[in-house]
């Protein structure tokens, strides 16, 4: 049975490379088999893990018993759940044409929720904790700073100041104020790039992973 | 060798009890003084005394609610034992007990010498907590006094994030002046994105090529905010498409952004005046798998040689794959995200990227709907205070620091003080 699992590791990873030539037969049967699966997996991951483990279990809670049988205490059942499961239920009316309008209500409260609730952590987190860290002395506490420092310094604020300047759709990016955003810009562009050149190695690691399944668990030619 | 306990306190501990005793009420249940009660910990009486390392106990012990919290913790304060010294200690460690609602002490956390504080985050609304803290020598634990019983409480409103609050309600205020503004006629003016101006190029392109549109809203649920503003795009491309009557096509690979994918469509259809050229079909789920929708969506691309490929919304490892694939094709390419990391893959490989904050202006800006557009306009205002802020903070506090002027650096405090998210 390993060997088997070996074998079919092999020849759908071999199916996944072979698009890197052109699609082929082996590919679409390698992204059907990988596409029915995962949708199926994650089908029933759903059910236990949402519906059975947080719904089910919240509102009827498994009763205790003692080694006498009696019933004993256990976890209070937690009707708020209930709401979550009429919104689901809700959203399950699309099945039925004459009230399908109803499935936008659950909708509607997500996206809301969804932008209230995030409003404040985003605000904090990428507005005034940026704005905080940036409000530092160029050259150091008591003017004590290496160079190194400095220049760092120098670079978080011009960076961060141009950077907003680009972002900031209410003028036109001519004279003075365009050359600031272009100044933003190639502080963007020097980061992506940086960015760009870091995750490609970490992409490399993720190649050398599935070469050595290839060469080494399945053909045995790397020990 | 022990002083009185009083002795030992310090002055605010002598007037807290002074104020609790005649005042009950000042305090209510939220702090908790030691009083003196006896208590009885085993260890001690094990050892004969001659050979017993007594150390005197922590004094001055306070039980107090965490403020602005569920309710959930209490933080316990106390003064060291006057043996807790760091050099040759006579003090090993401190033990925390816990008494519930009158019942056994349990002990609930050890603690290192010099400790003076813990937070007790194990504990329920509606019971009573009462606490005492031993010192450990090496042979012996010597129990403080215990603290009056104690019930957590909790808070609705944090007023630690008064400023937070504050800021939100600027920036909250400015959107609505610059949605009425926008209400009441005037134009509003949003500079060009570069990205958008081509959004209907692309669309009149594969209207002229014939072949479809793909238009893929990222990875991630409707709890995100990239795959909202997505959406938001999508209603006006769709709308586009629609007059143009030019296929769209649009795997997803959650059922929720189906869902919405599917009713901003029909909205746009509908708008357009065609609901009849709408069909379900142009929005299919594929699985929520990472790569597996990968997988379907890069065949789907190679098959179908889409002439149009908006990539919008929140991507992760699978943003290069799709890009390339779609450049592969010859698709002009129109992508946006938010994540930092996915950016220069979209810079490298599509025609045009909305960069950051340009993918939630771009609704506005395509739509040029009042609410959007004062939205737009009320997040330069922030923008505009960010940078103010940062400019005169780093001026502050660099020349503050070097002619060492006061008034200088209060204006420093202040600023930081504002944006301190505690």
């Amino acid at each position: 049975m390993e060997h088997f699992a070996l074998w079919l590791g092999g020849f759908l990873t071999l199916g996944i490379f072979s698009f890197l030539y052109k699609d082929n037969p082996w590919y679409k049967l390698t992204e059907a088999i990988y596409v029915g699966i995962s949708a199926g997996y994650f089908v029933v991951v759903y059910f236990w893990d949402n519906f059975y483990s947080k719904f089910w279990v919240g509102v009827f809670p498994h009763k205790r018993l003692n080694e006498a049988g009696e019933l004993v205490a256990g976890v209070e059942p937690d009707y708020w759940l209930i709401i979550g499961g009429v919104l689901g239920l809700l959203m399950l009316m699309r099945l039925l044409p004459k009230v399908g309008w109803i499935s936008r209500w659950p909708l509607a409260f997500i996206v809301g929720a969804t932008a209230g609730l995030w409003l404040i952590n985003y605000f904090a987190s990428f507005v005034m904790v940026q704005i905080q860290n940036t409000v530092t002395p160029l050259f150091g506490a008591d003017y004590n700073a290496s160079l190194f420092v400095i220049v760092g310094n120098i670079v978080v604020a011009v960076g961060t100041f141009t950077g907003l300047i680009y972002f900031f759709f209410s003028k036109e990016h001519k004279g003075a104020f365009g050359s600031a955003a272009r100044v933003g810009i190639f502080f963007l562009m020097i980061t992506f790039g940086a960015s760009f050149g870091y995750t490609v190695m970490s992409r490399m690691s993720l190649l050398i992973g599935r070469i050595d399944f290839l060469f080494g668990d399945w053909l045995g030619m790397i020990r | 060798m022990s002083s009185h306990p009083m002795t030992s306190r310090p002055l605010y501990f002598i007037i807290l009890s002074f104020l609790f005793t005649f005042f009950p009420s000042c305090g209510g249940s939220s702090i908790a003084l030691a009083q003196a009660e006896p208590i009885d910990i085993a260890t001690t009486q094990m050892i004969p005394d001659s050979e017993q390392v007594v150390v005197e106990p922590v004094t001055s012990l306070i039980a107090a609610d965490h403020k602005y919290d569920d309710g959930g913790m209490i933080d316990l304060s106390w003064v060291p034992s006057i043996d807790d010294q760091l050099v040759a200690s006579r003090v090993i460690g401190y033990k925390v007990y816990r008494i519930e609602d009158e019942g056994e002490p349990e002990m609930i956390s050890e603690l290192a010498p010099g400790s003076n504080t813990y937070n007790d985050q194990s504990v329920e609304r509606g019971k009573l907590y009462s606490y005492f803290v031993s010192t450990l020598s090496i042979n012996a634990e010597t129990p403080s006094v215990r603290t009056a019983p104690i019930e957590p409480q909790r808070e609705w409103l944090n007023y630690e994030l008064l400023n937070v609050l504050i800021m939100a309600l600027v920036l909250g205020g400015a959107v609505i002046y610059f949605i009425e503004t926008a209400r009441r006629g005037k134009k509003l003016f949003v500079r060009k994105i570069a990205g958008l101006e081509a959004v209907d190029e692309a669309i009149g392109r594969a209207t002229e090529m014939g072949r479809p549109i793909l238009f893929i809203p990222g990875i991630l649920d409707m709890d995100d905010v990239q795959t909202l503003a997505a959406l938001t795009i999508l209603g006006r491309v769709a709308r586009i498409i629609a007059d143009y009557d030019t296929k769209i096509f649009m795997p997803v690979s959650r059922s929720l952004v189906m869902t919405a994918g599917r009713e901003t469509i029909k909205a746009s259809y509908q708008a357009a005046g065609r609901p009849d050229a709408y069909s379900d079909d142009m929005v299919t789920y594929i699985t929520d798998e990472q790569f597996g929708y990968v997988a379907a969506v890069d065949g789907i691309m190679v098959r179908e040689k889409p002439a149009t490929c908006f990539l919008l919304g929140a991507f992760f490892a699978e943003s290069l794959i799709l890009a390339e694939t779609g450049n592969s094709v010859g698709a002009i390419q129109i992508a946006g995200t938010a994540r930092p990391a996915q950016l220069p893959f979209f810079i490298a490989a599509c025609d045009f990227t909305l960069i950051g904050e340009e993918l939630f202006a771009a609704s506005a800006y395509l739509s040029g709907e009042p609410k959007q557009m004062g939205s737009l306009k009320g997040q330069d205002v922030g923008k505009a205070i960010a940078m103010a802020a940062i400019l005169i903070g780093i001026l502050t506090v660099t020349i503050g620091d070097a002619w060492n002027v006061e008034w200088i650096q209060n204006i420093t405090t202040g600023l930081v003080d504002v944006f301190s998210t505690r």
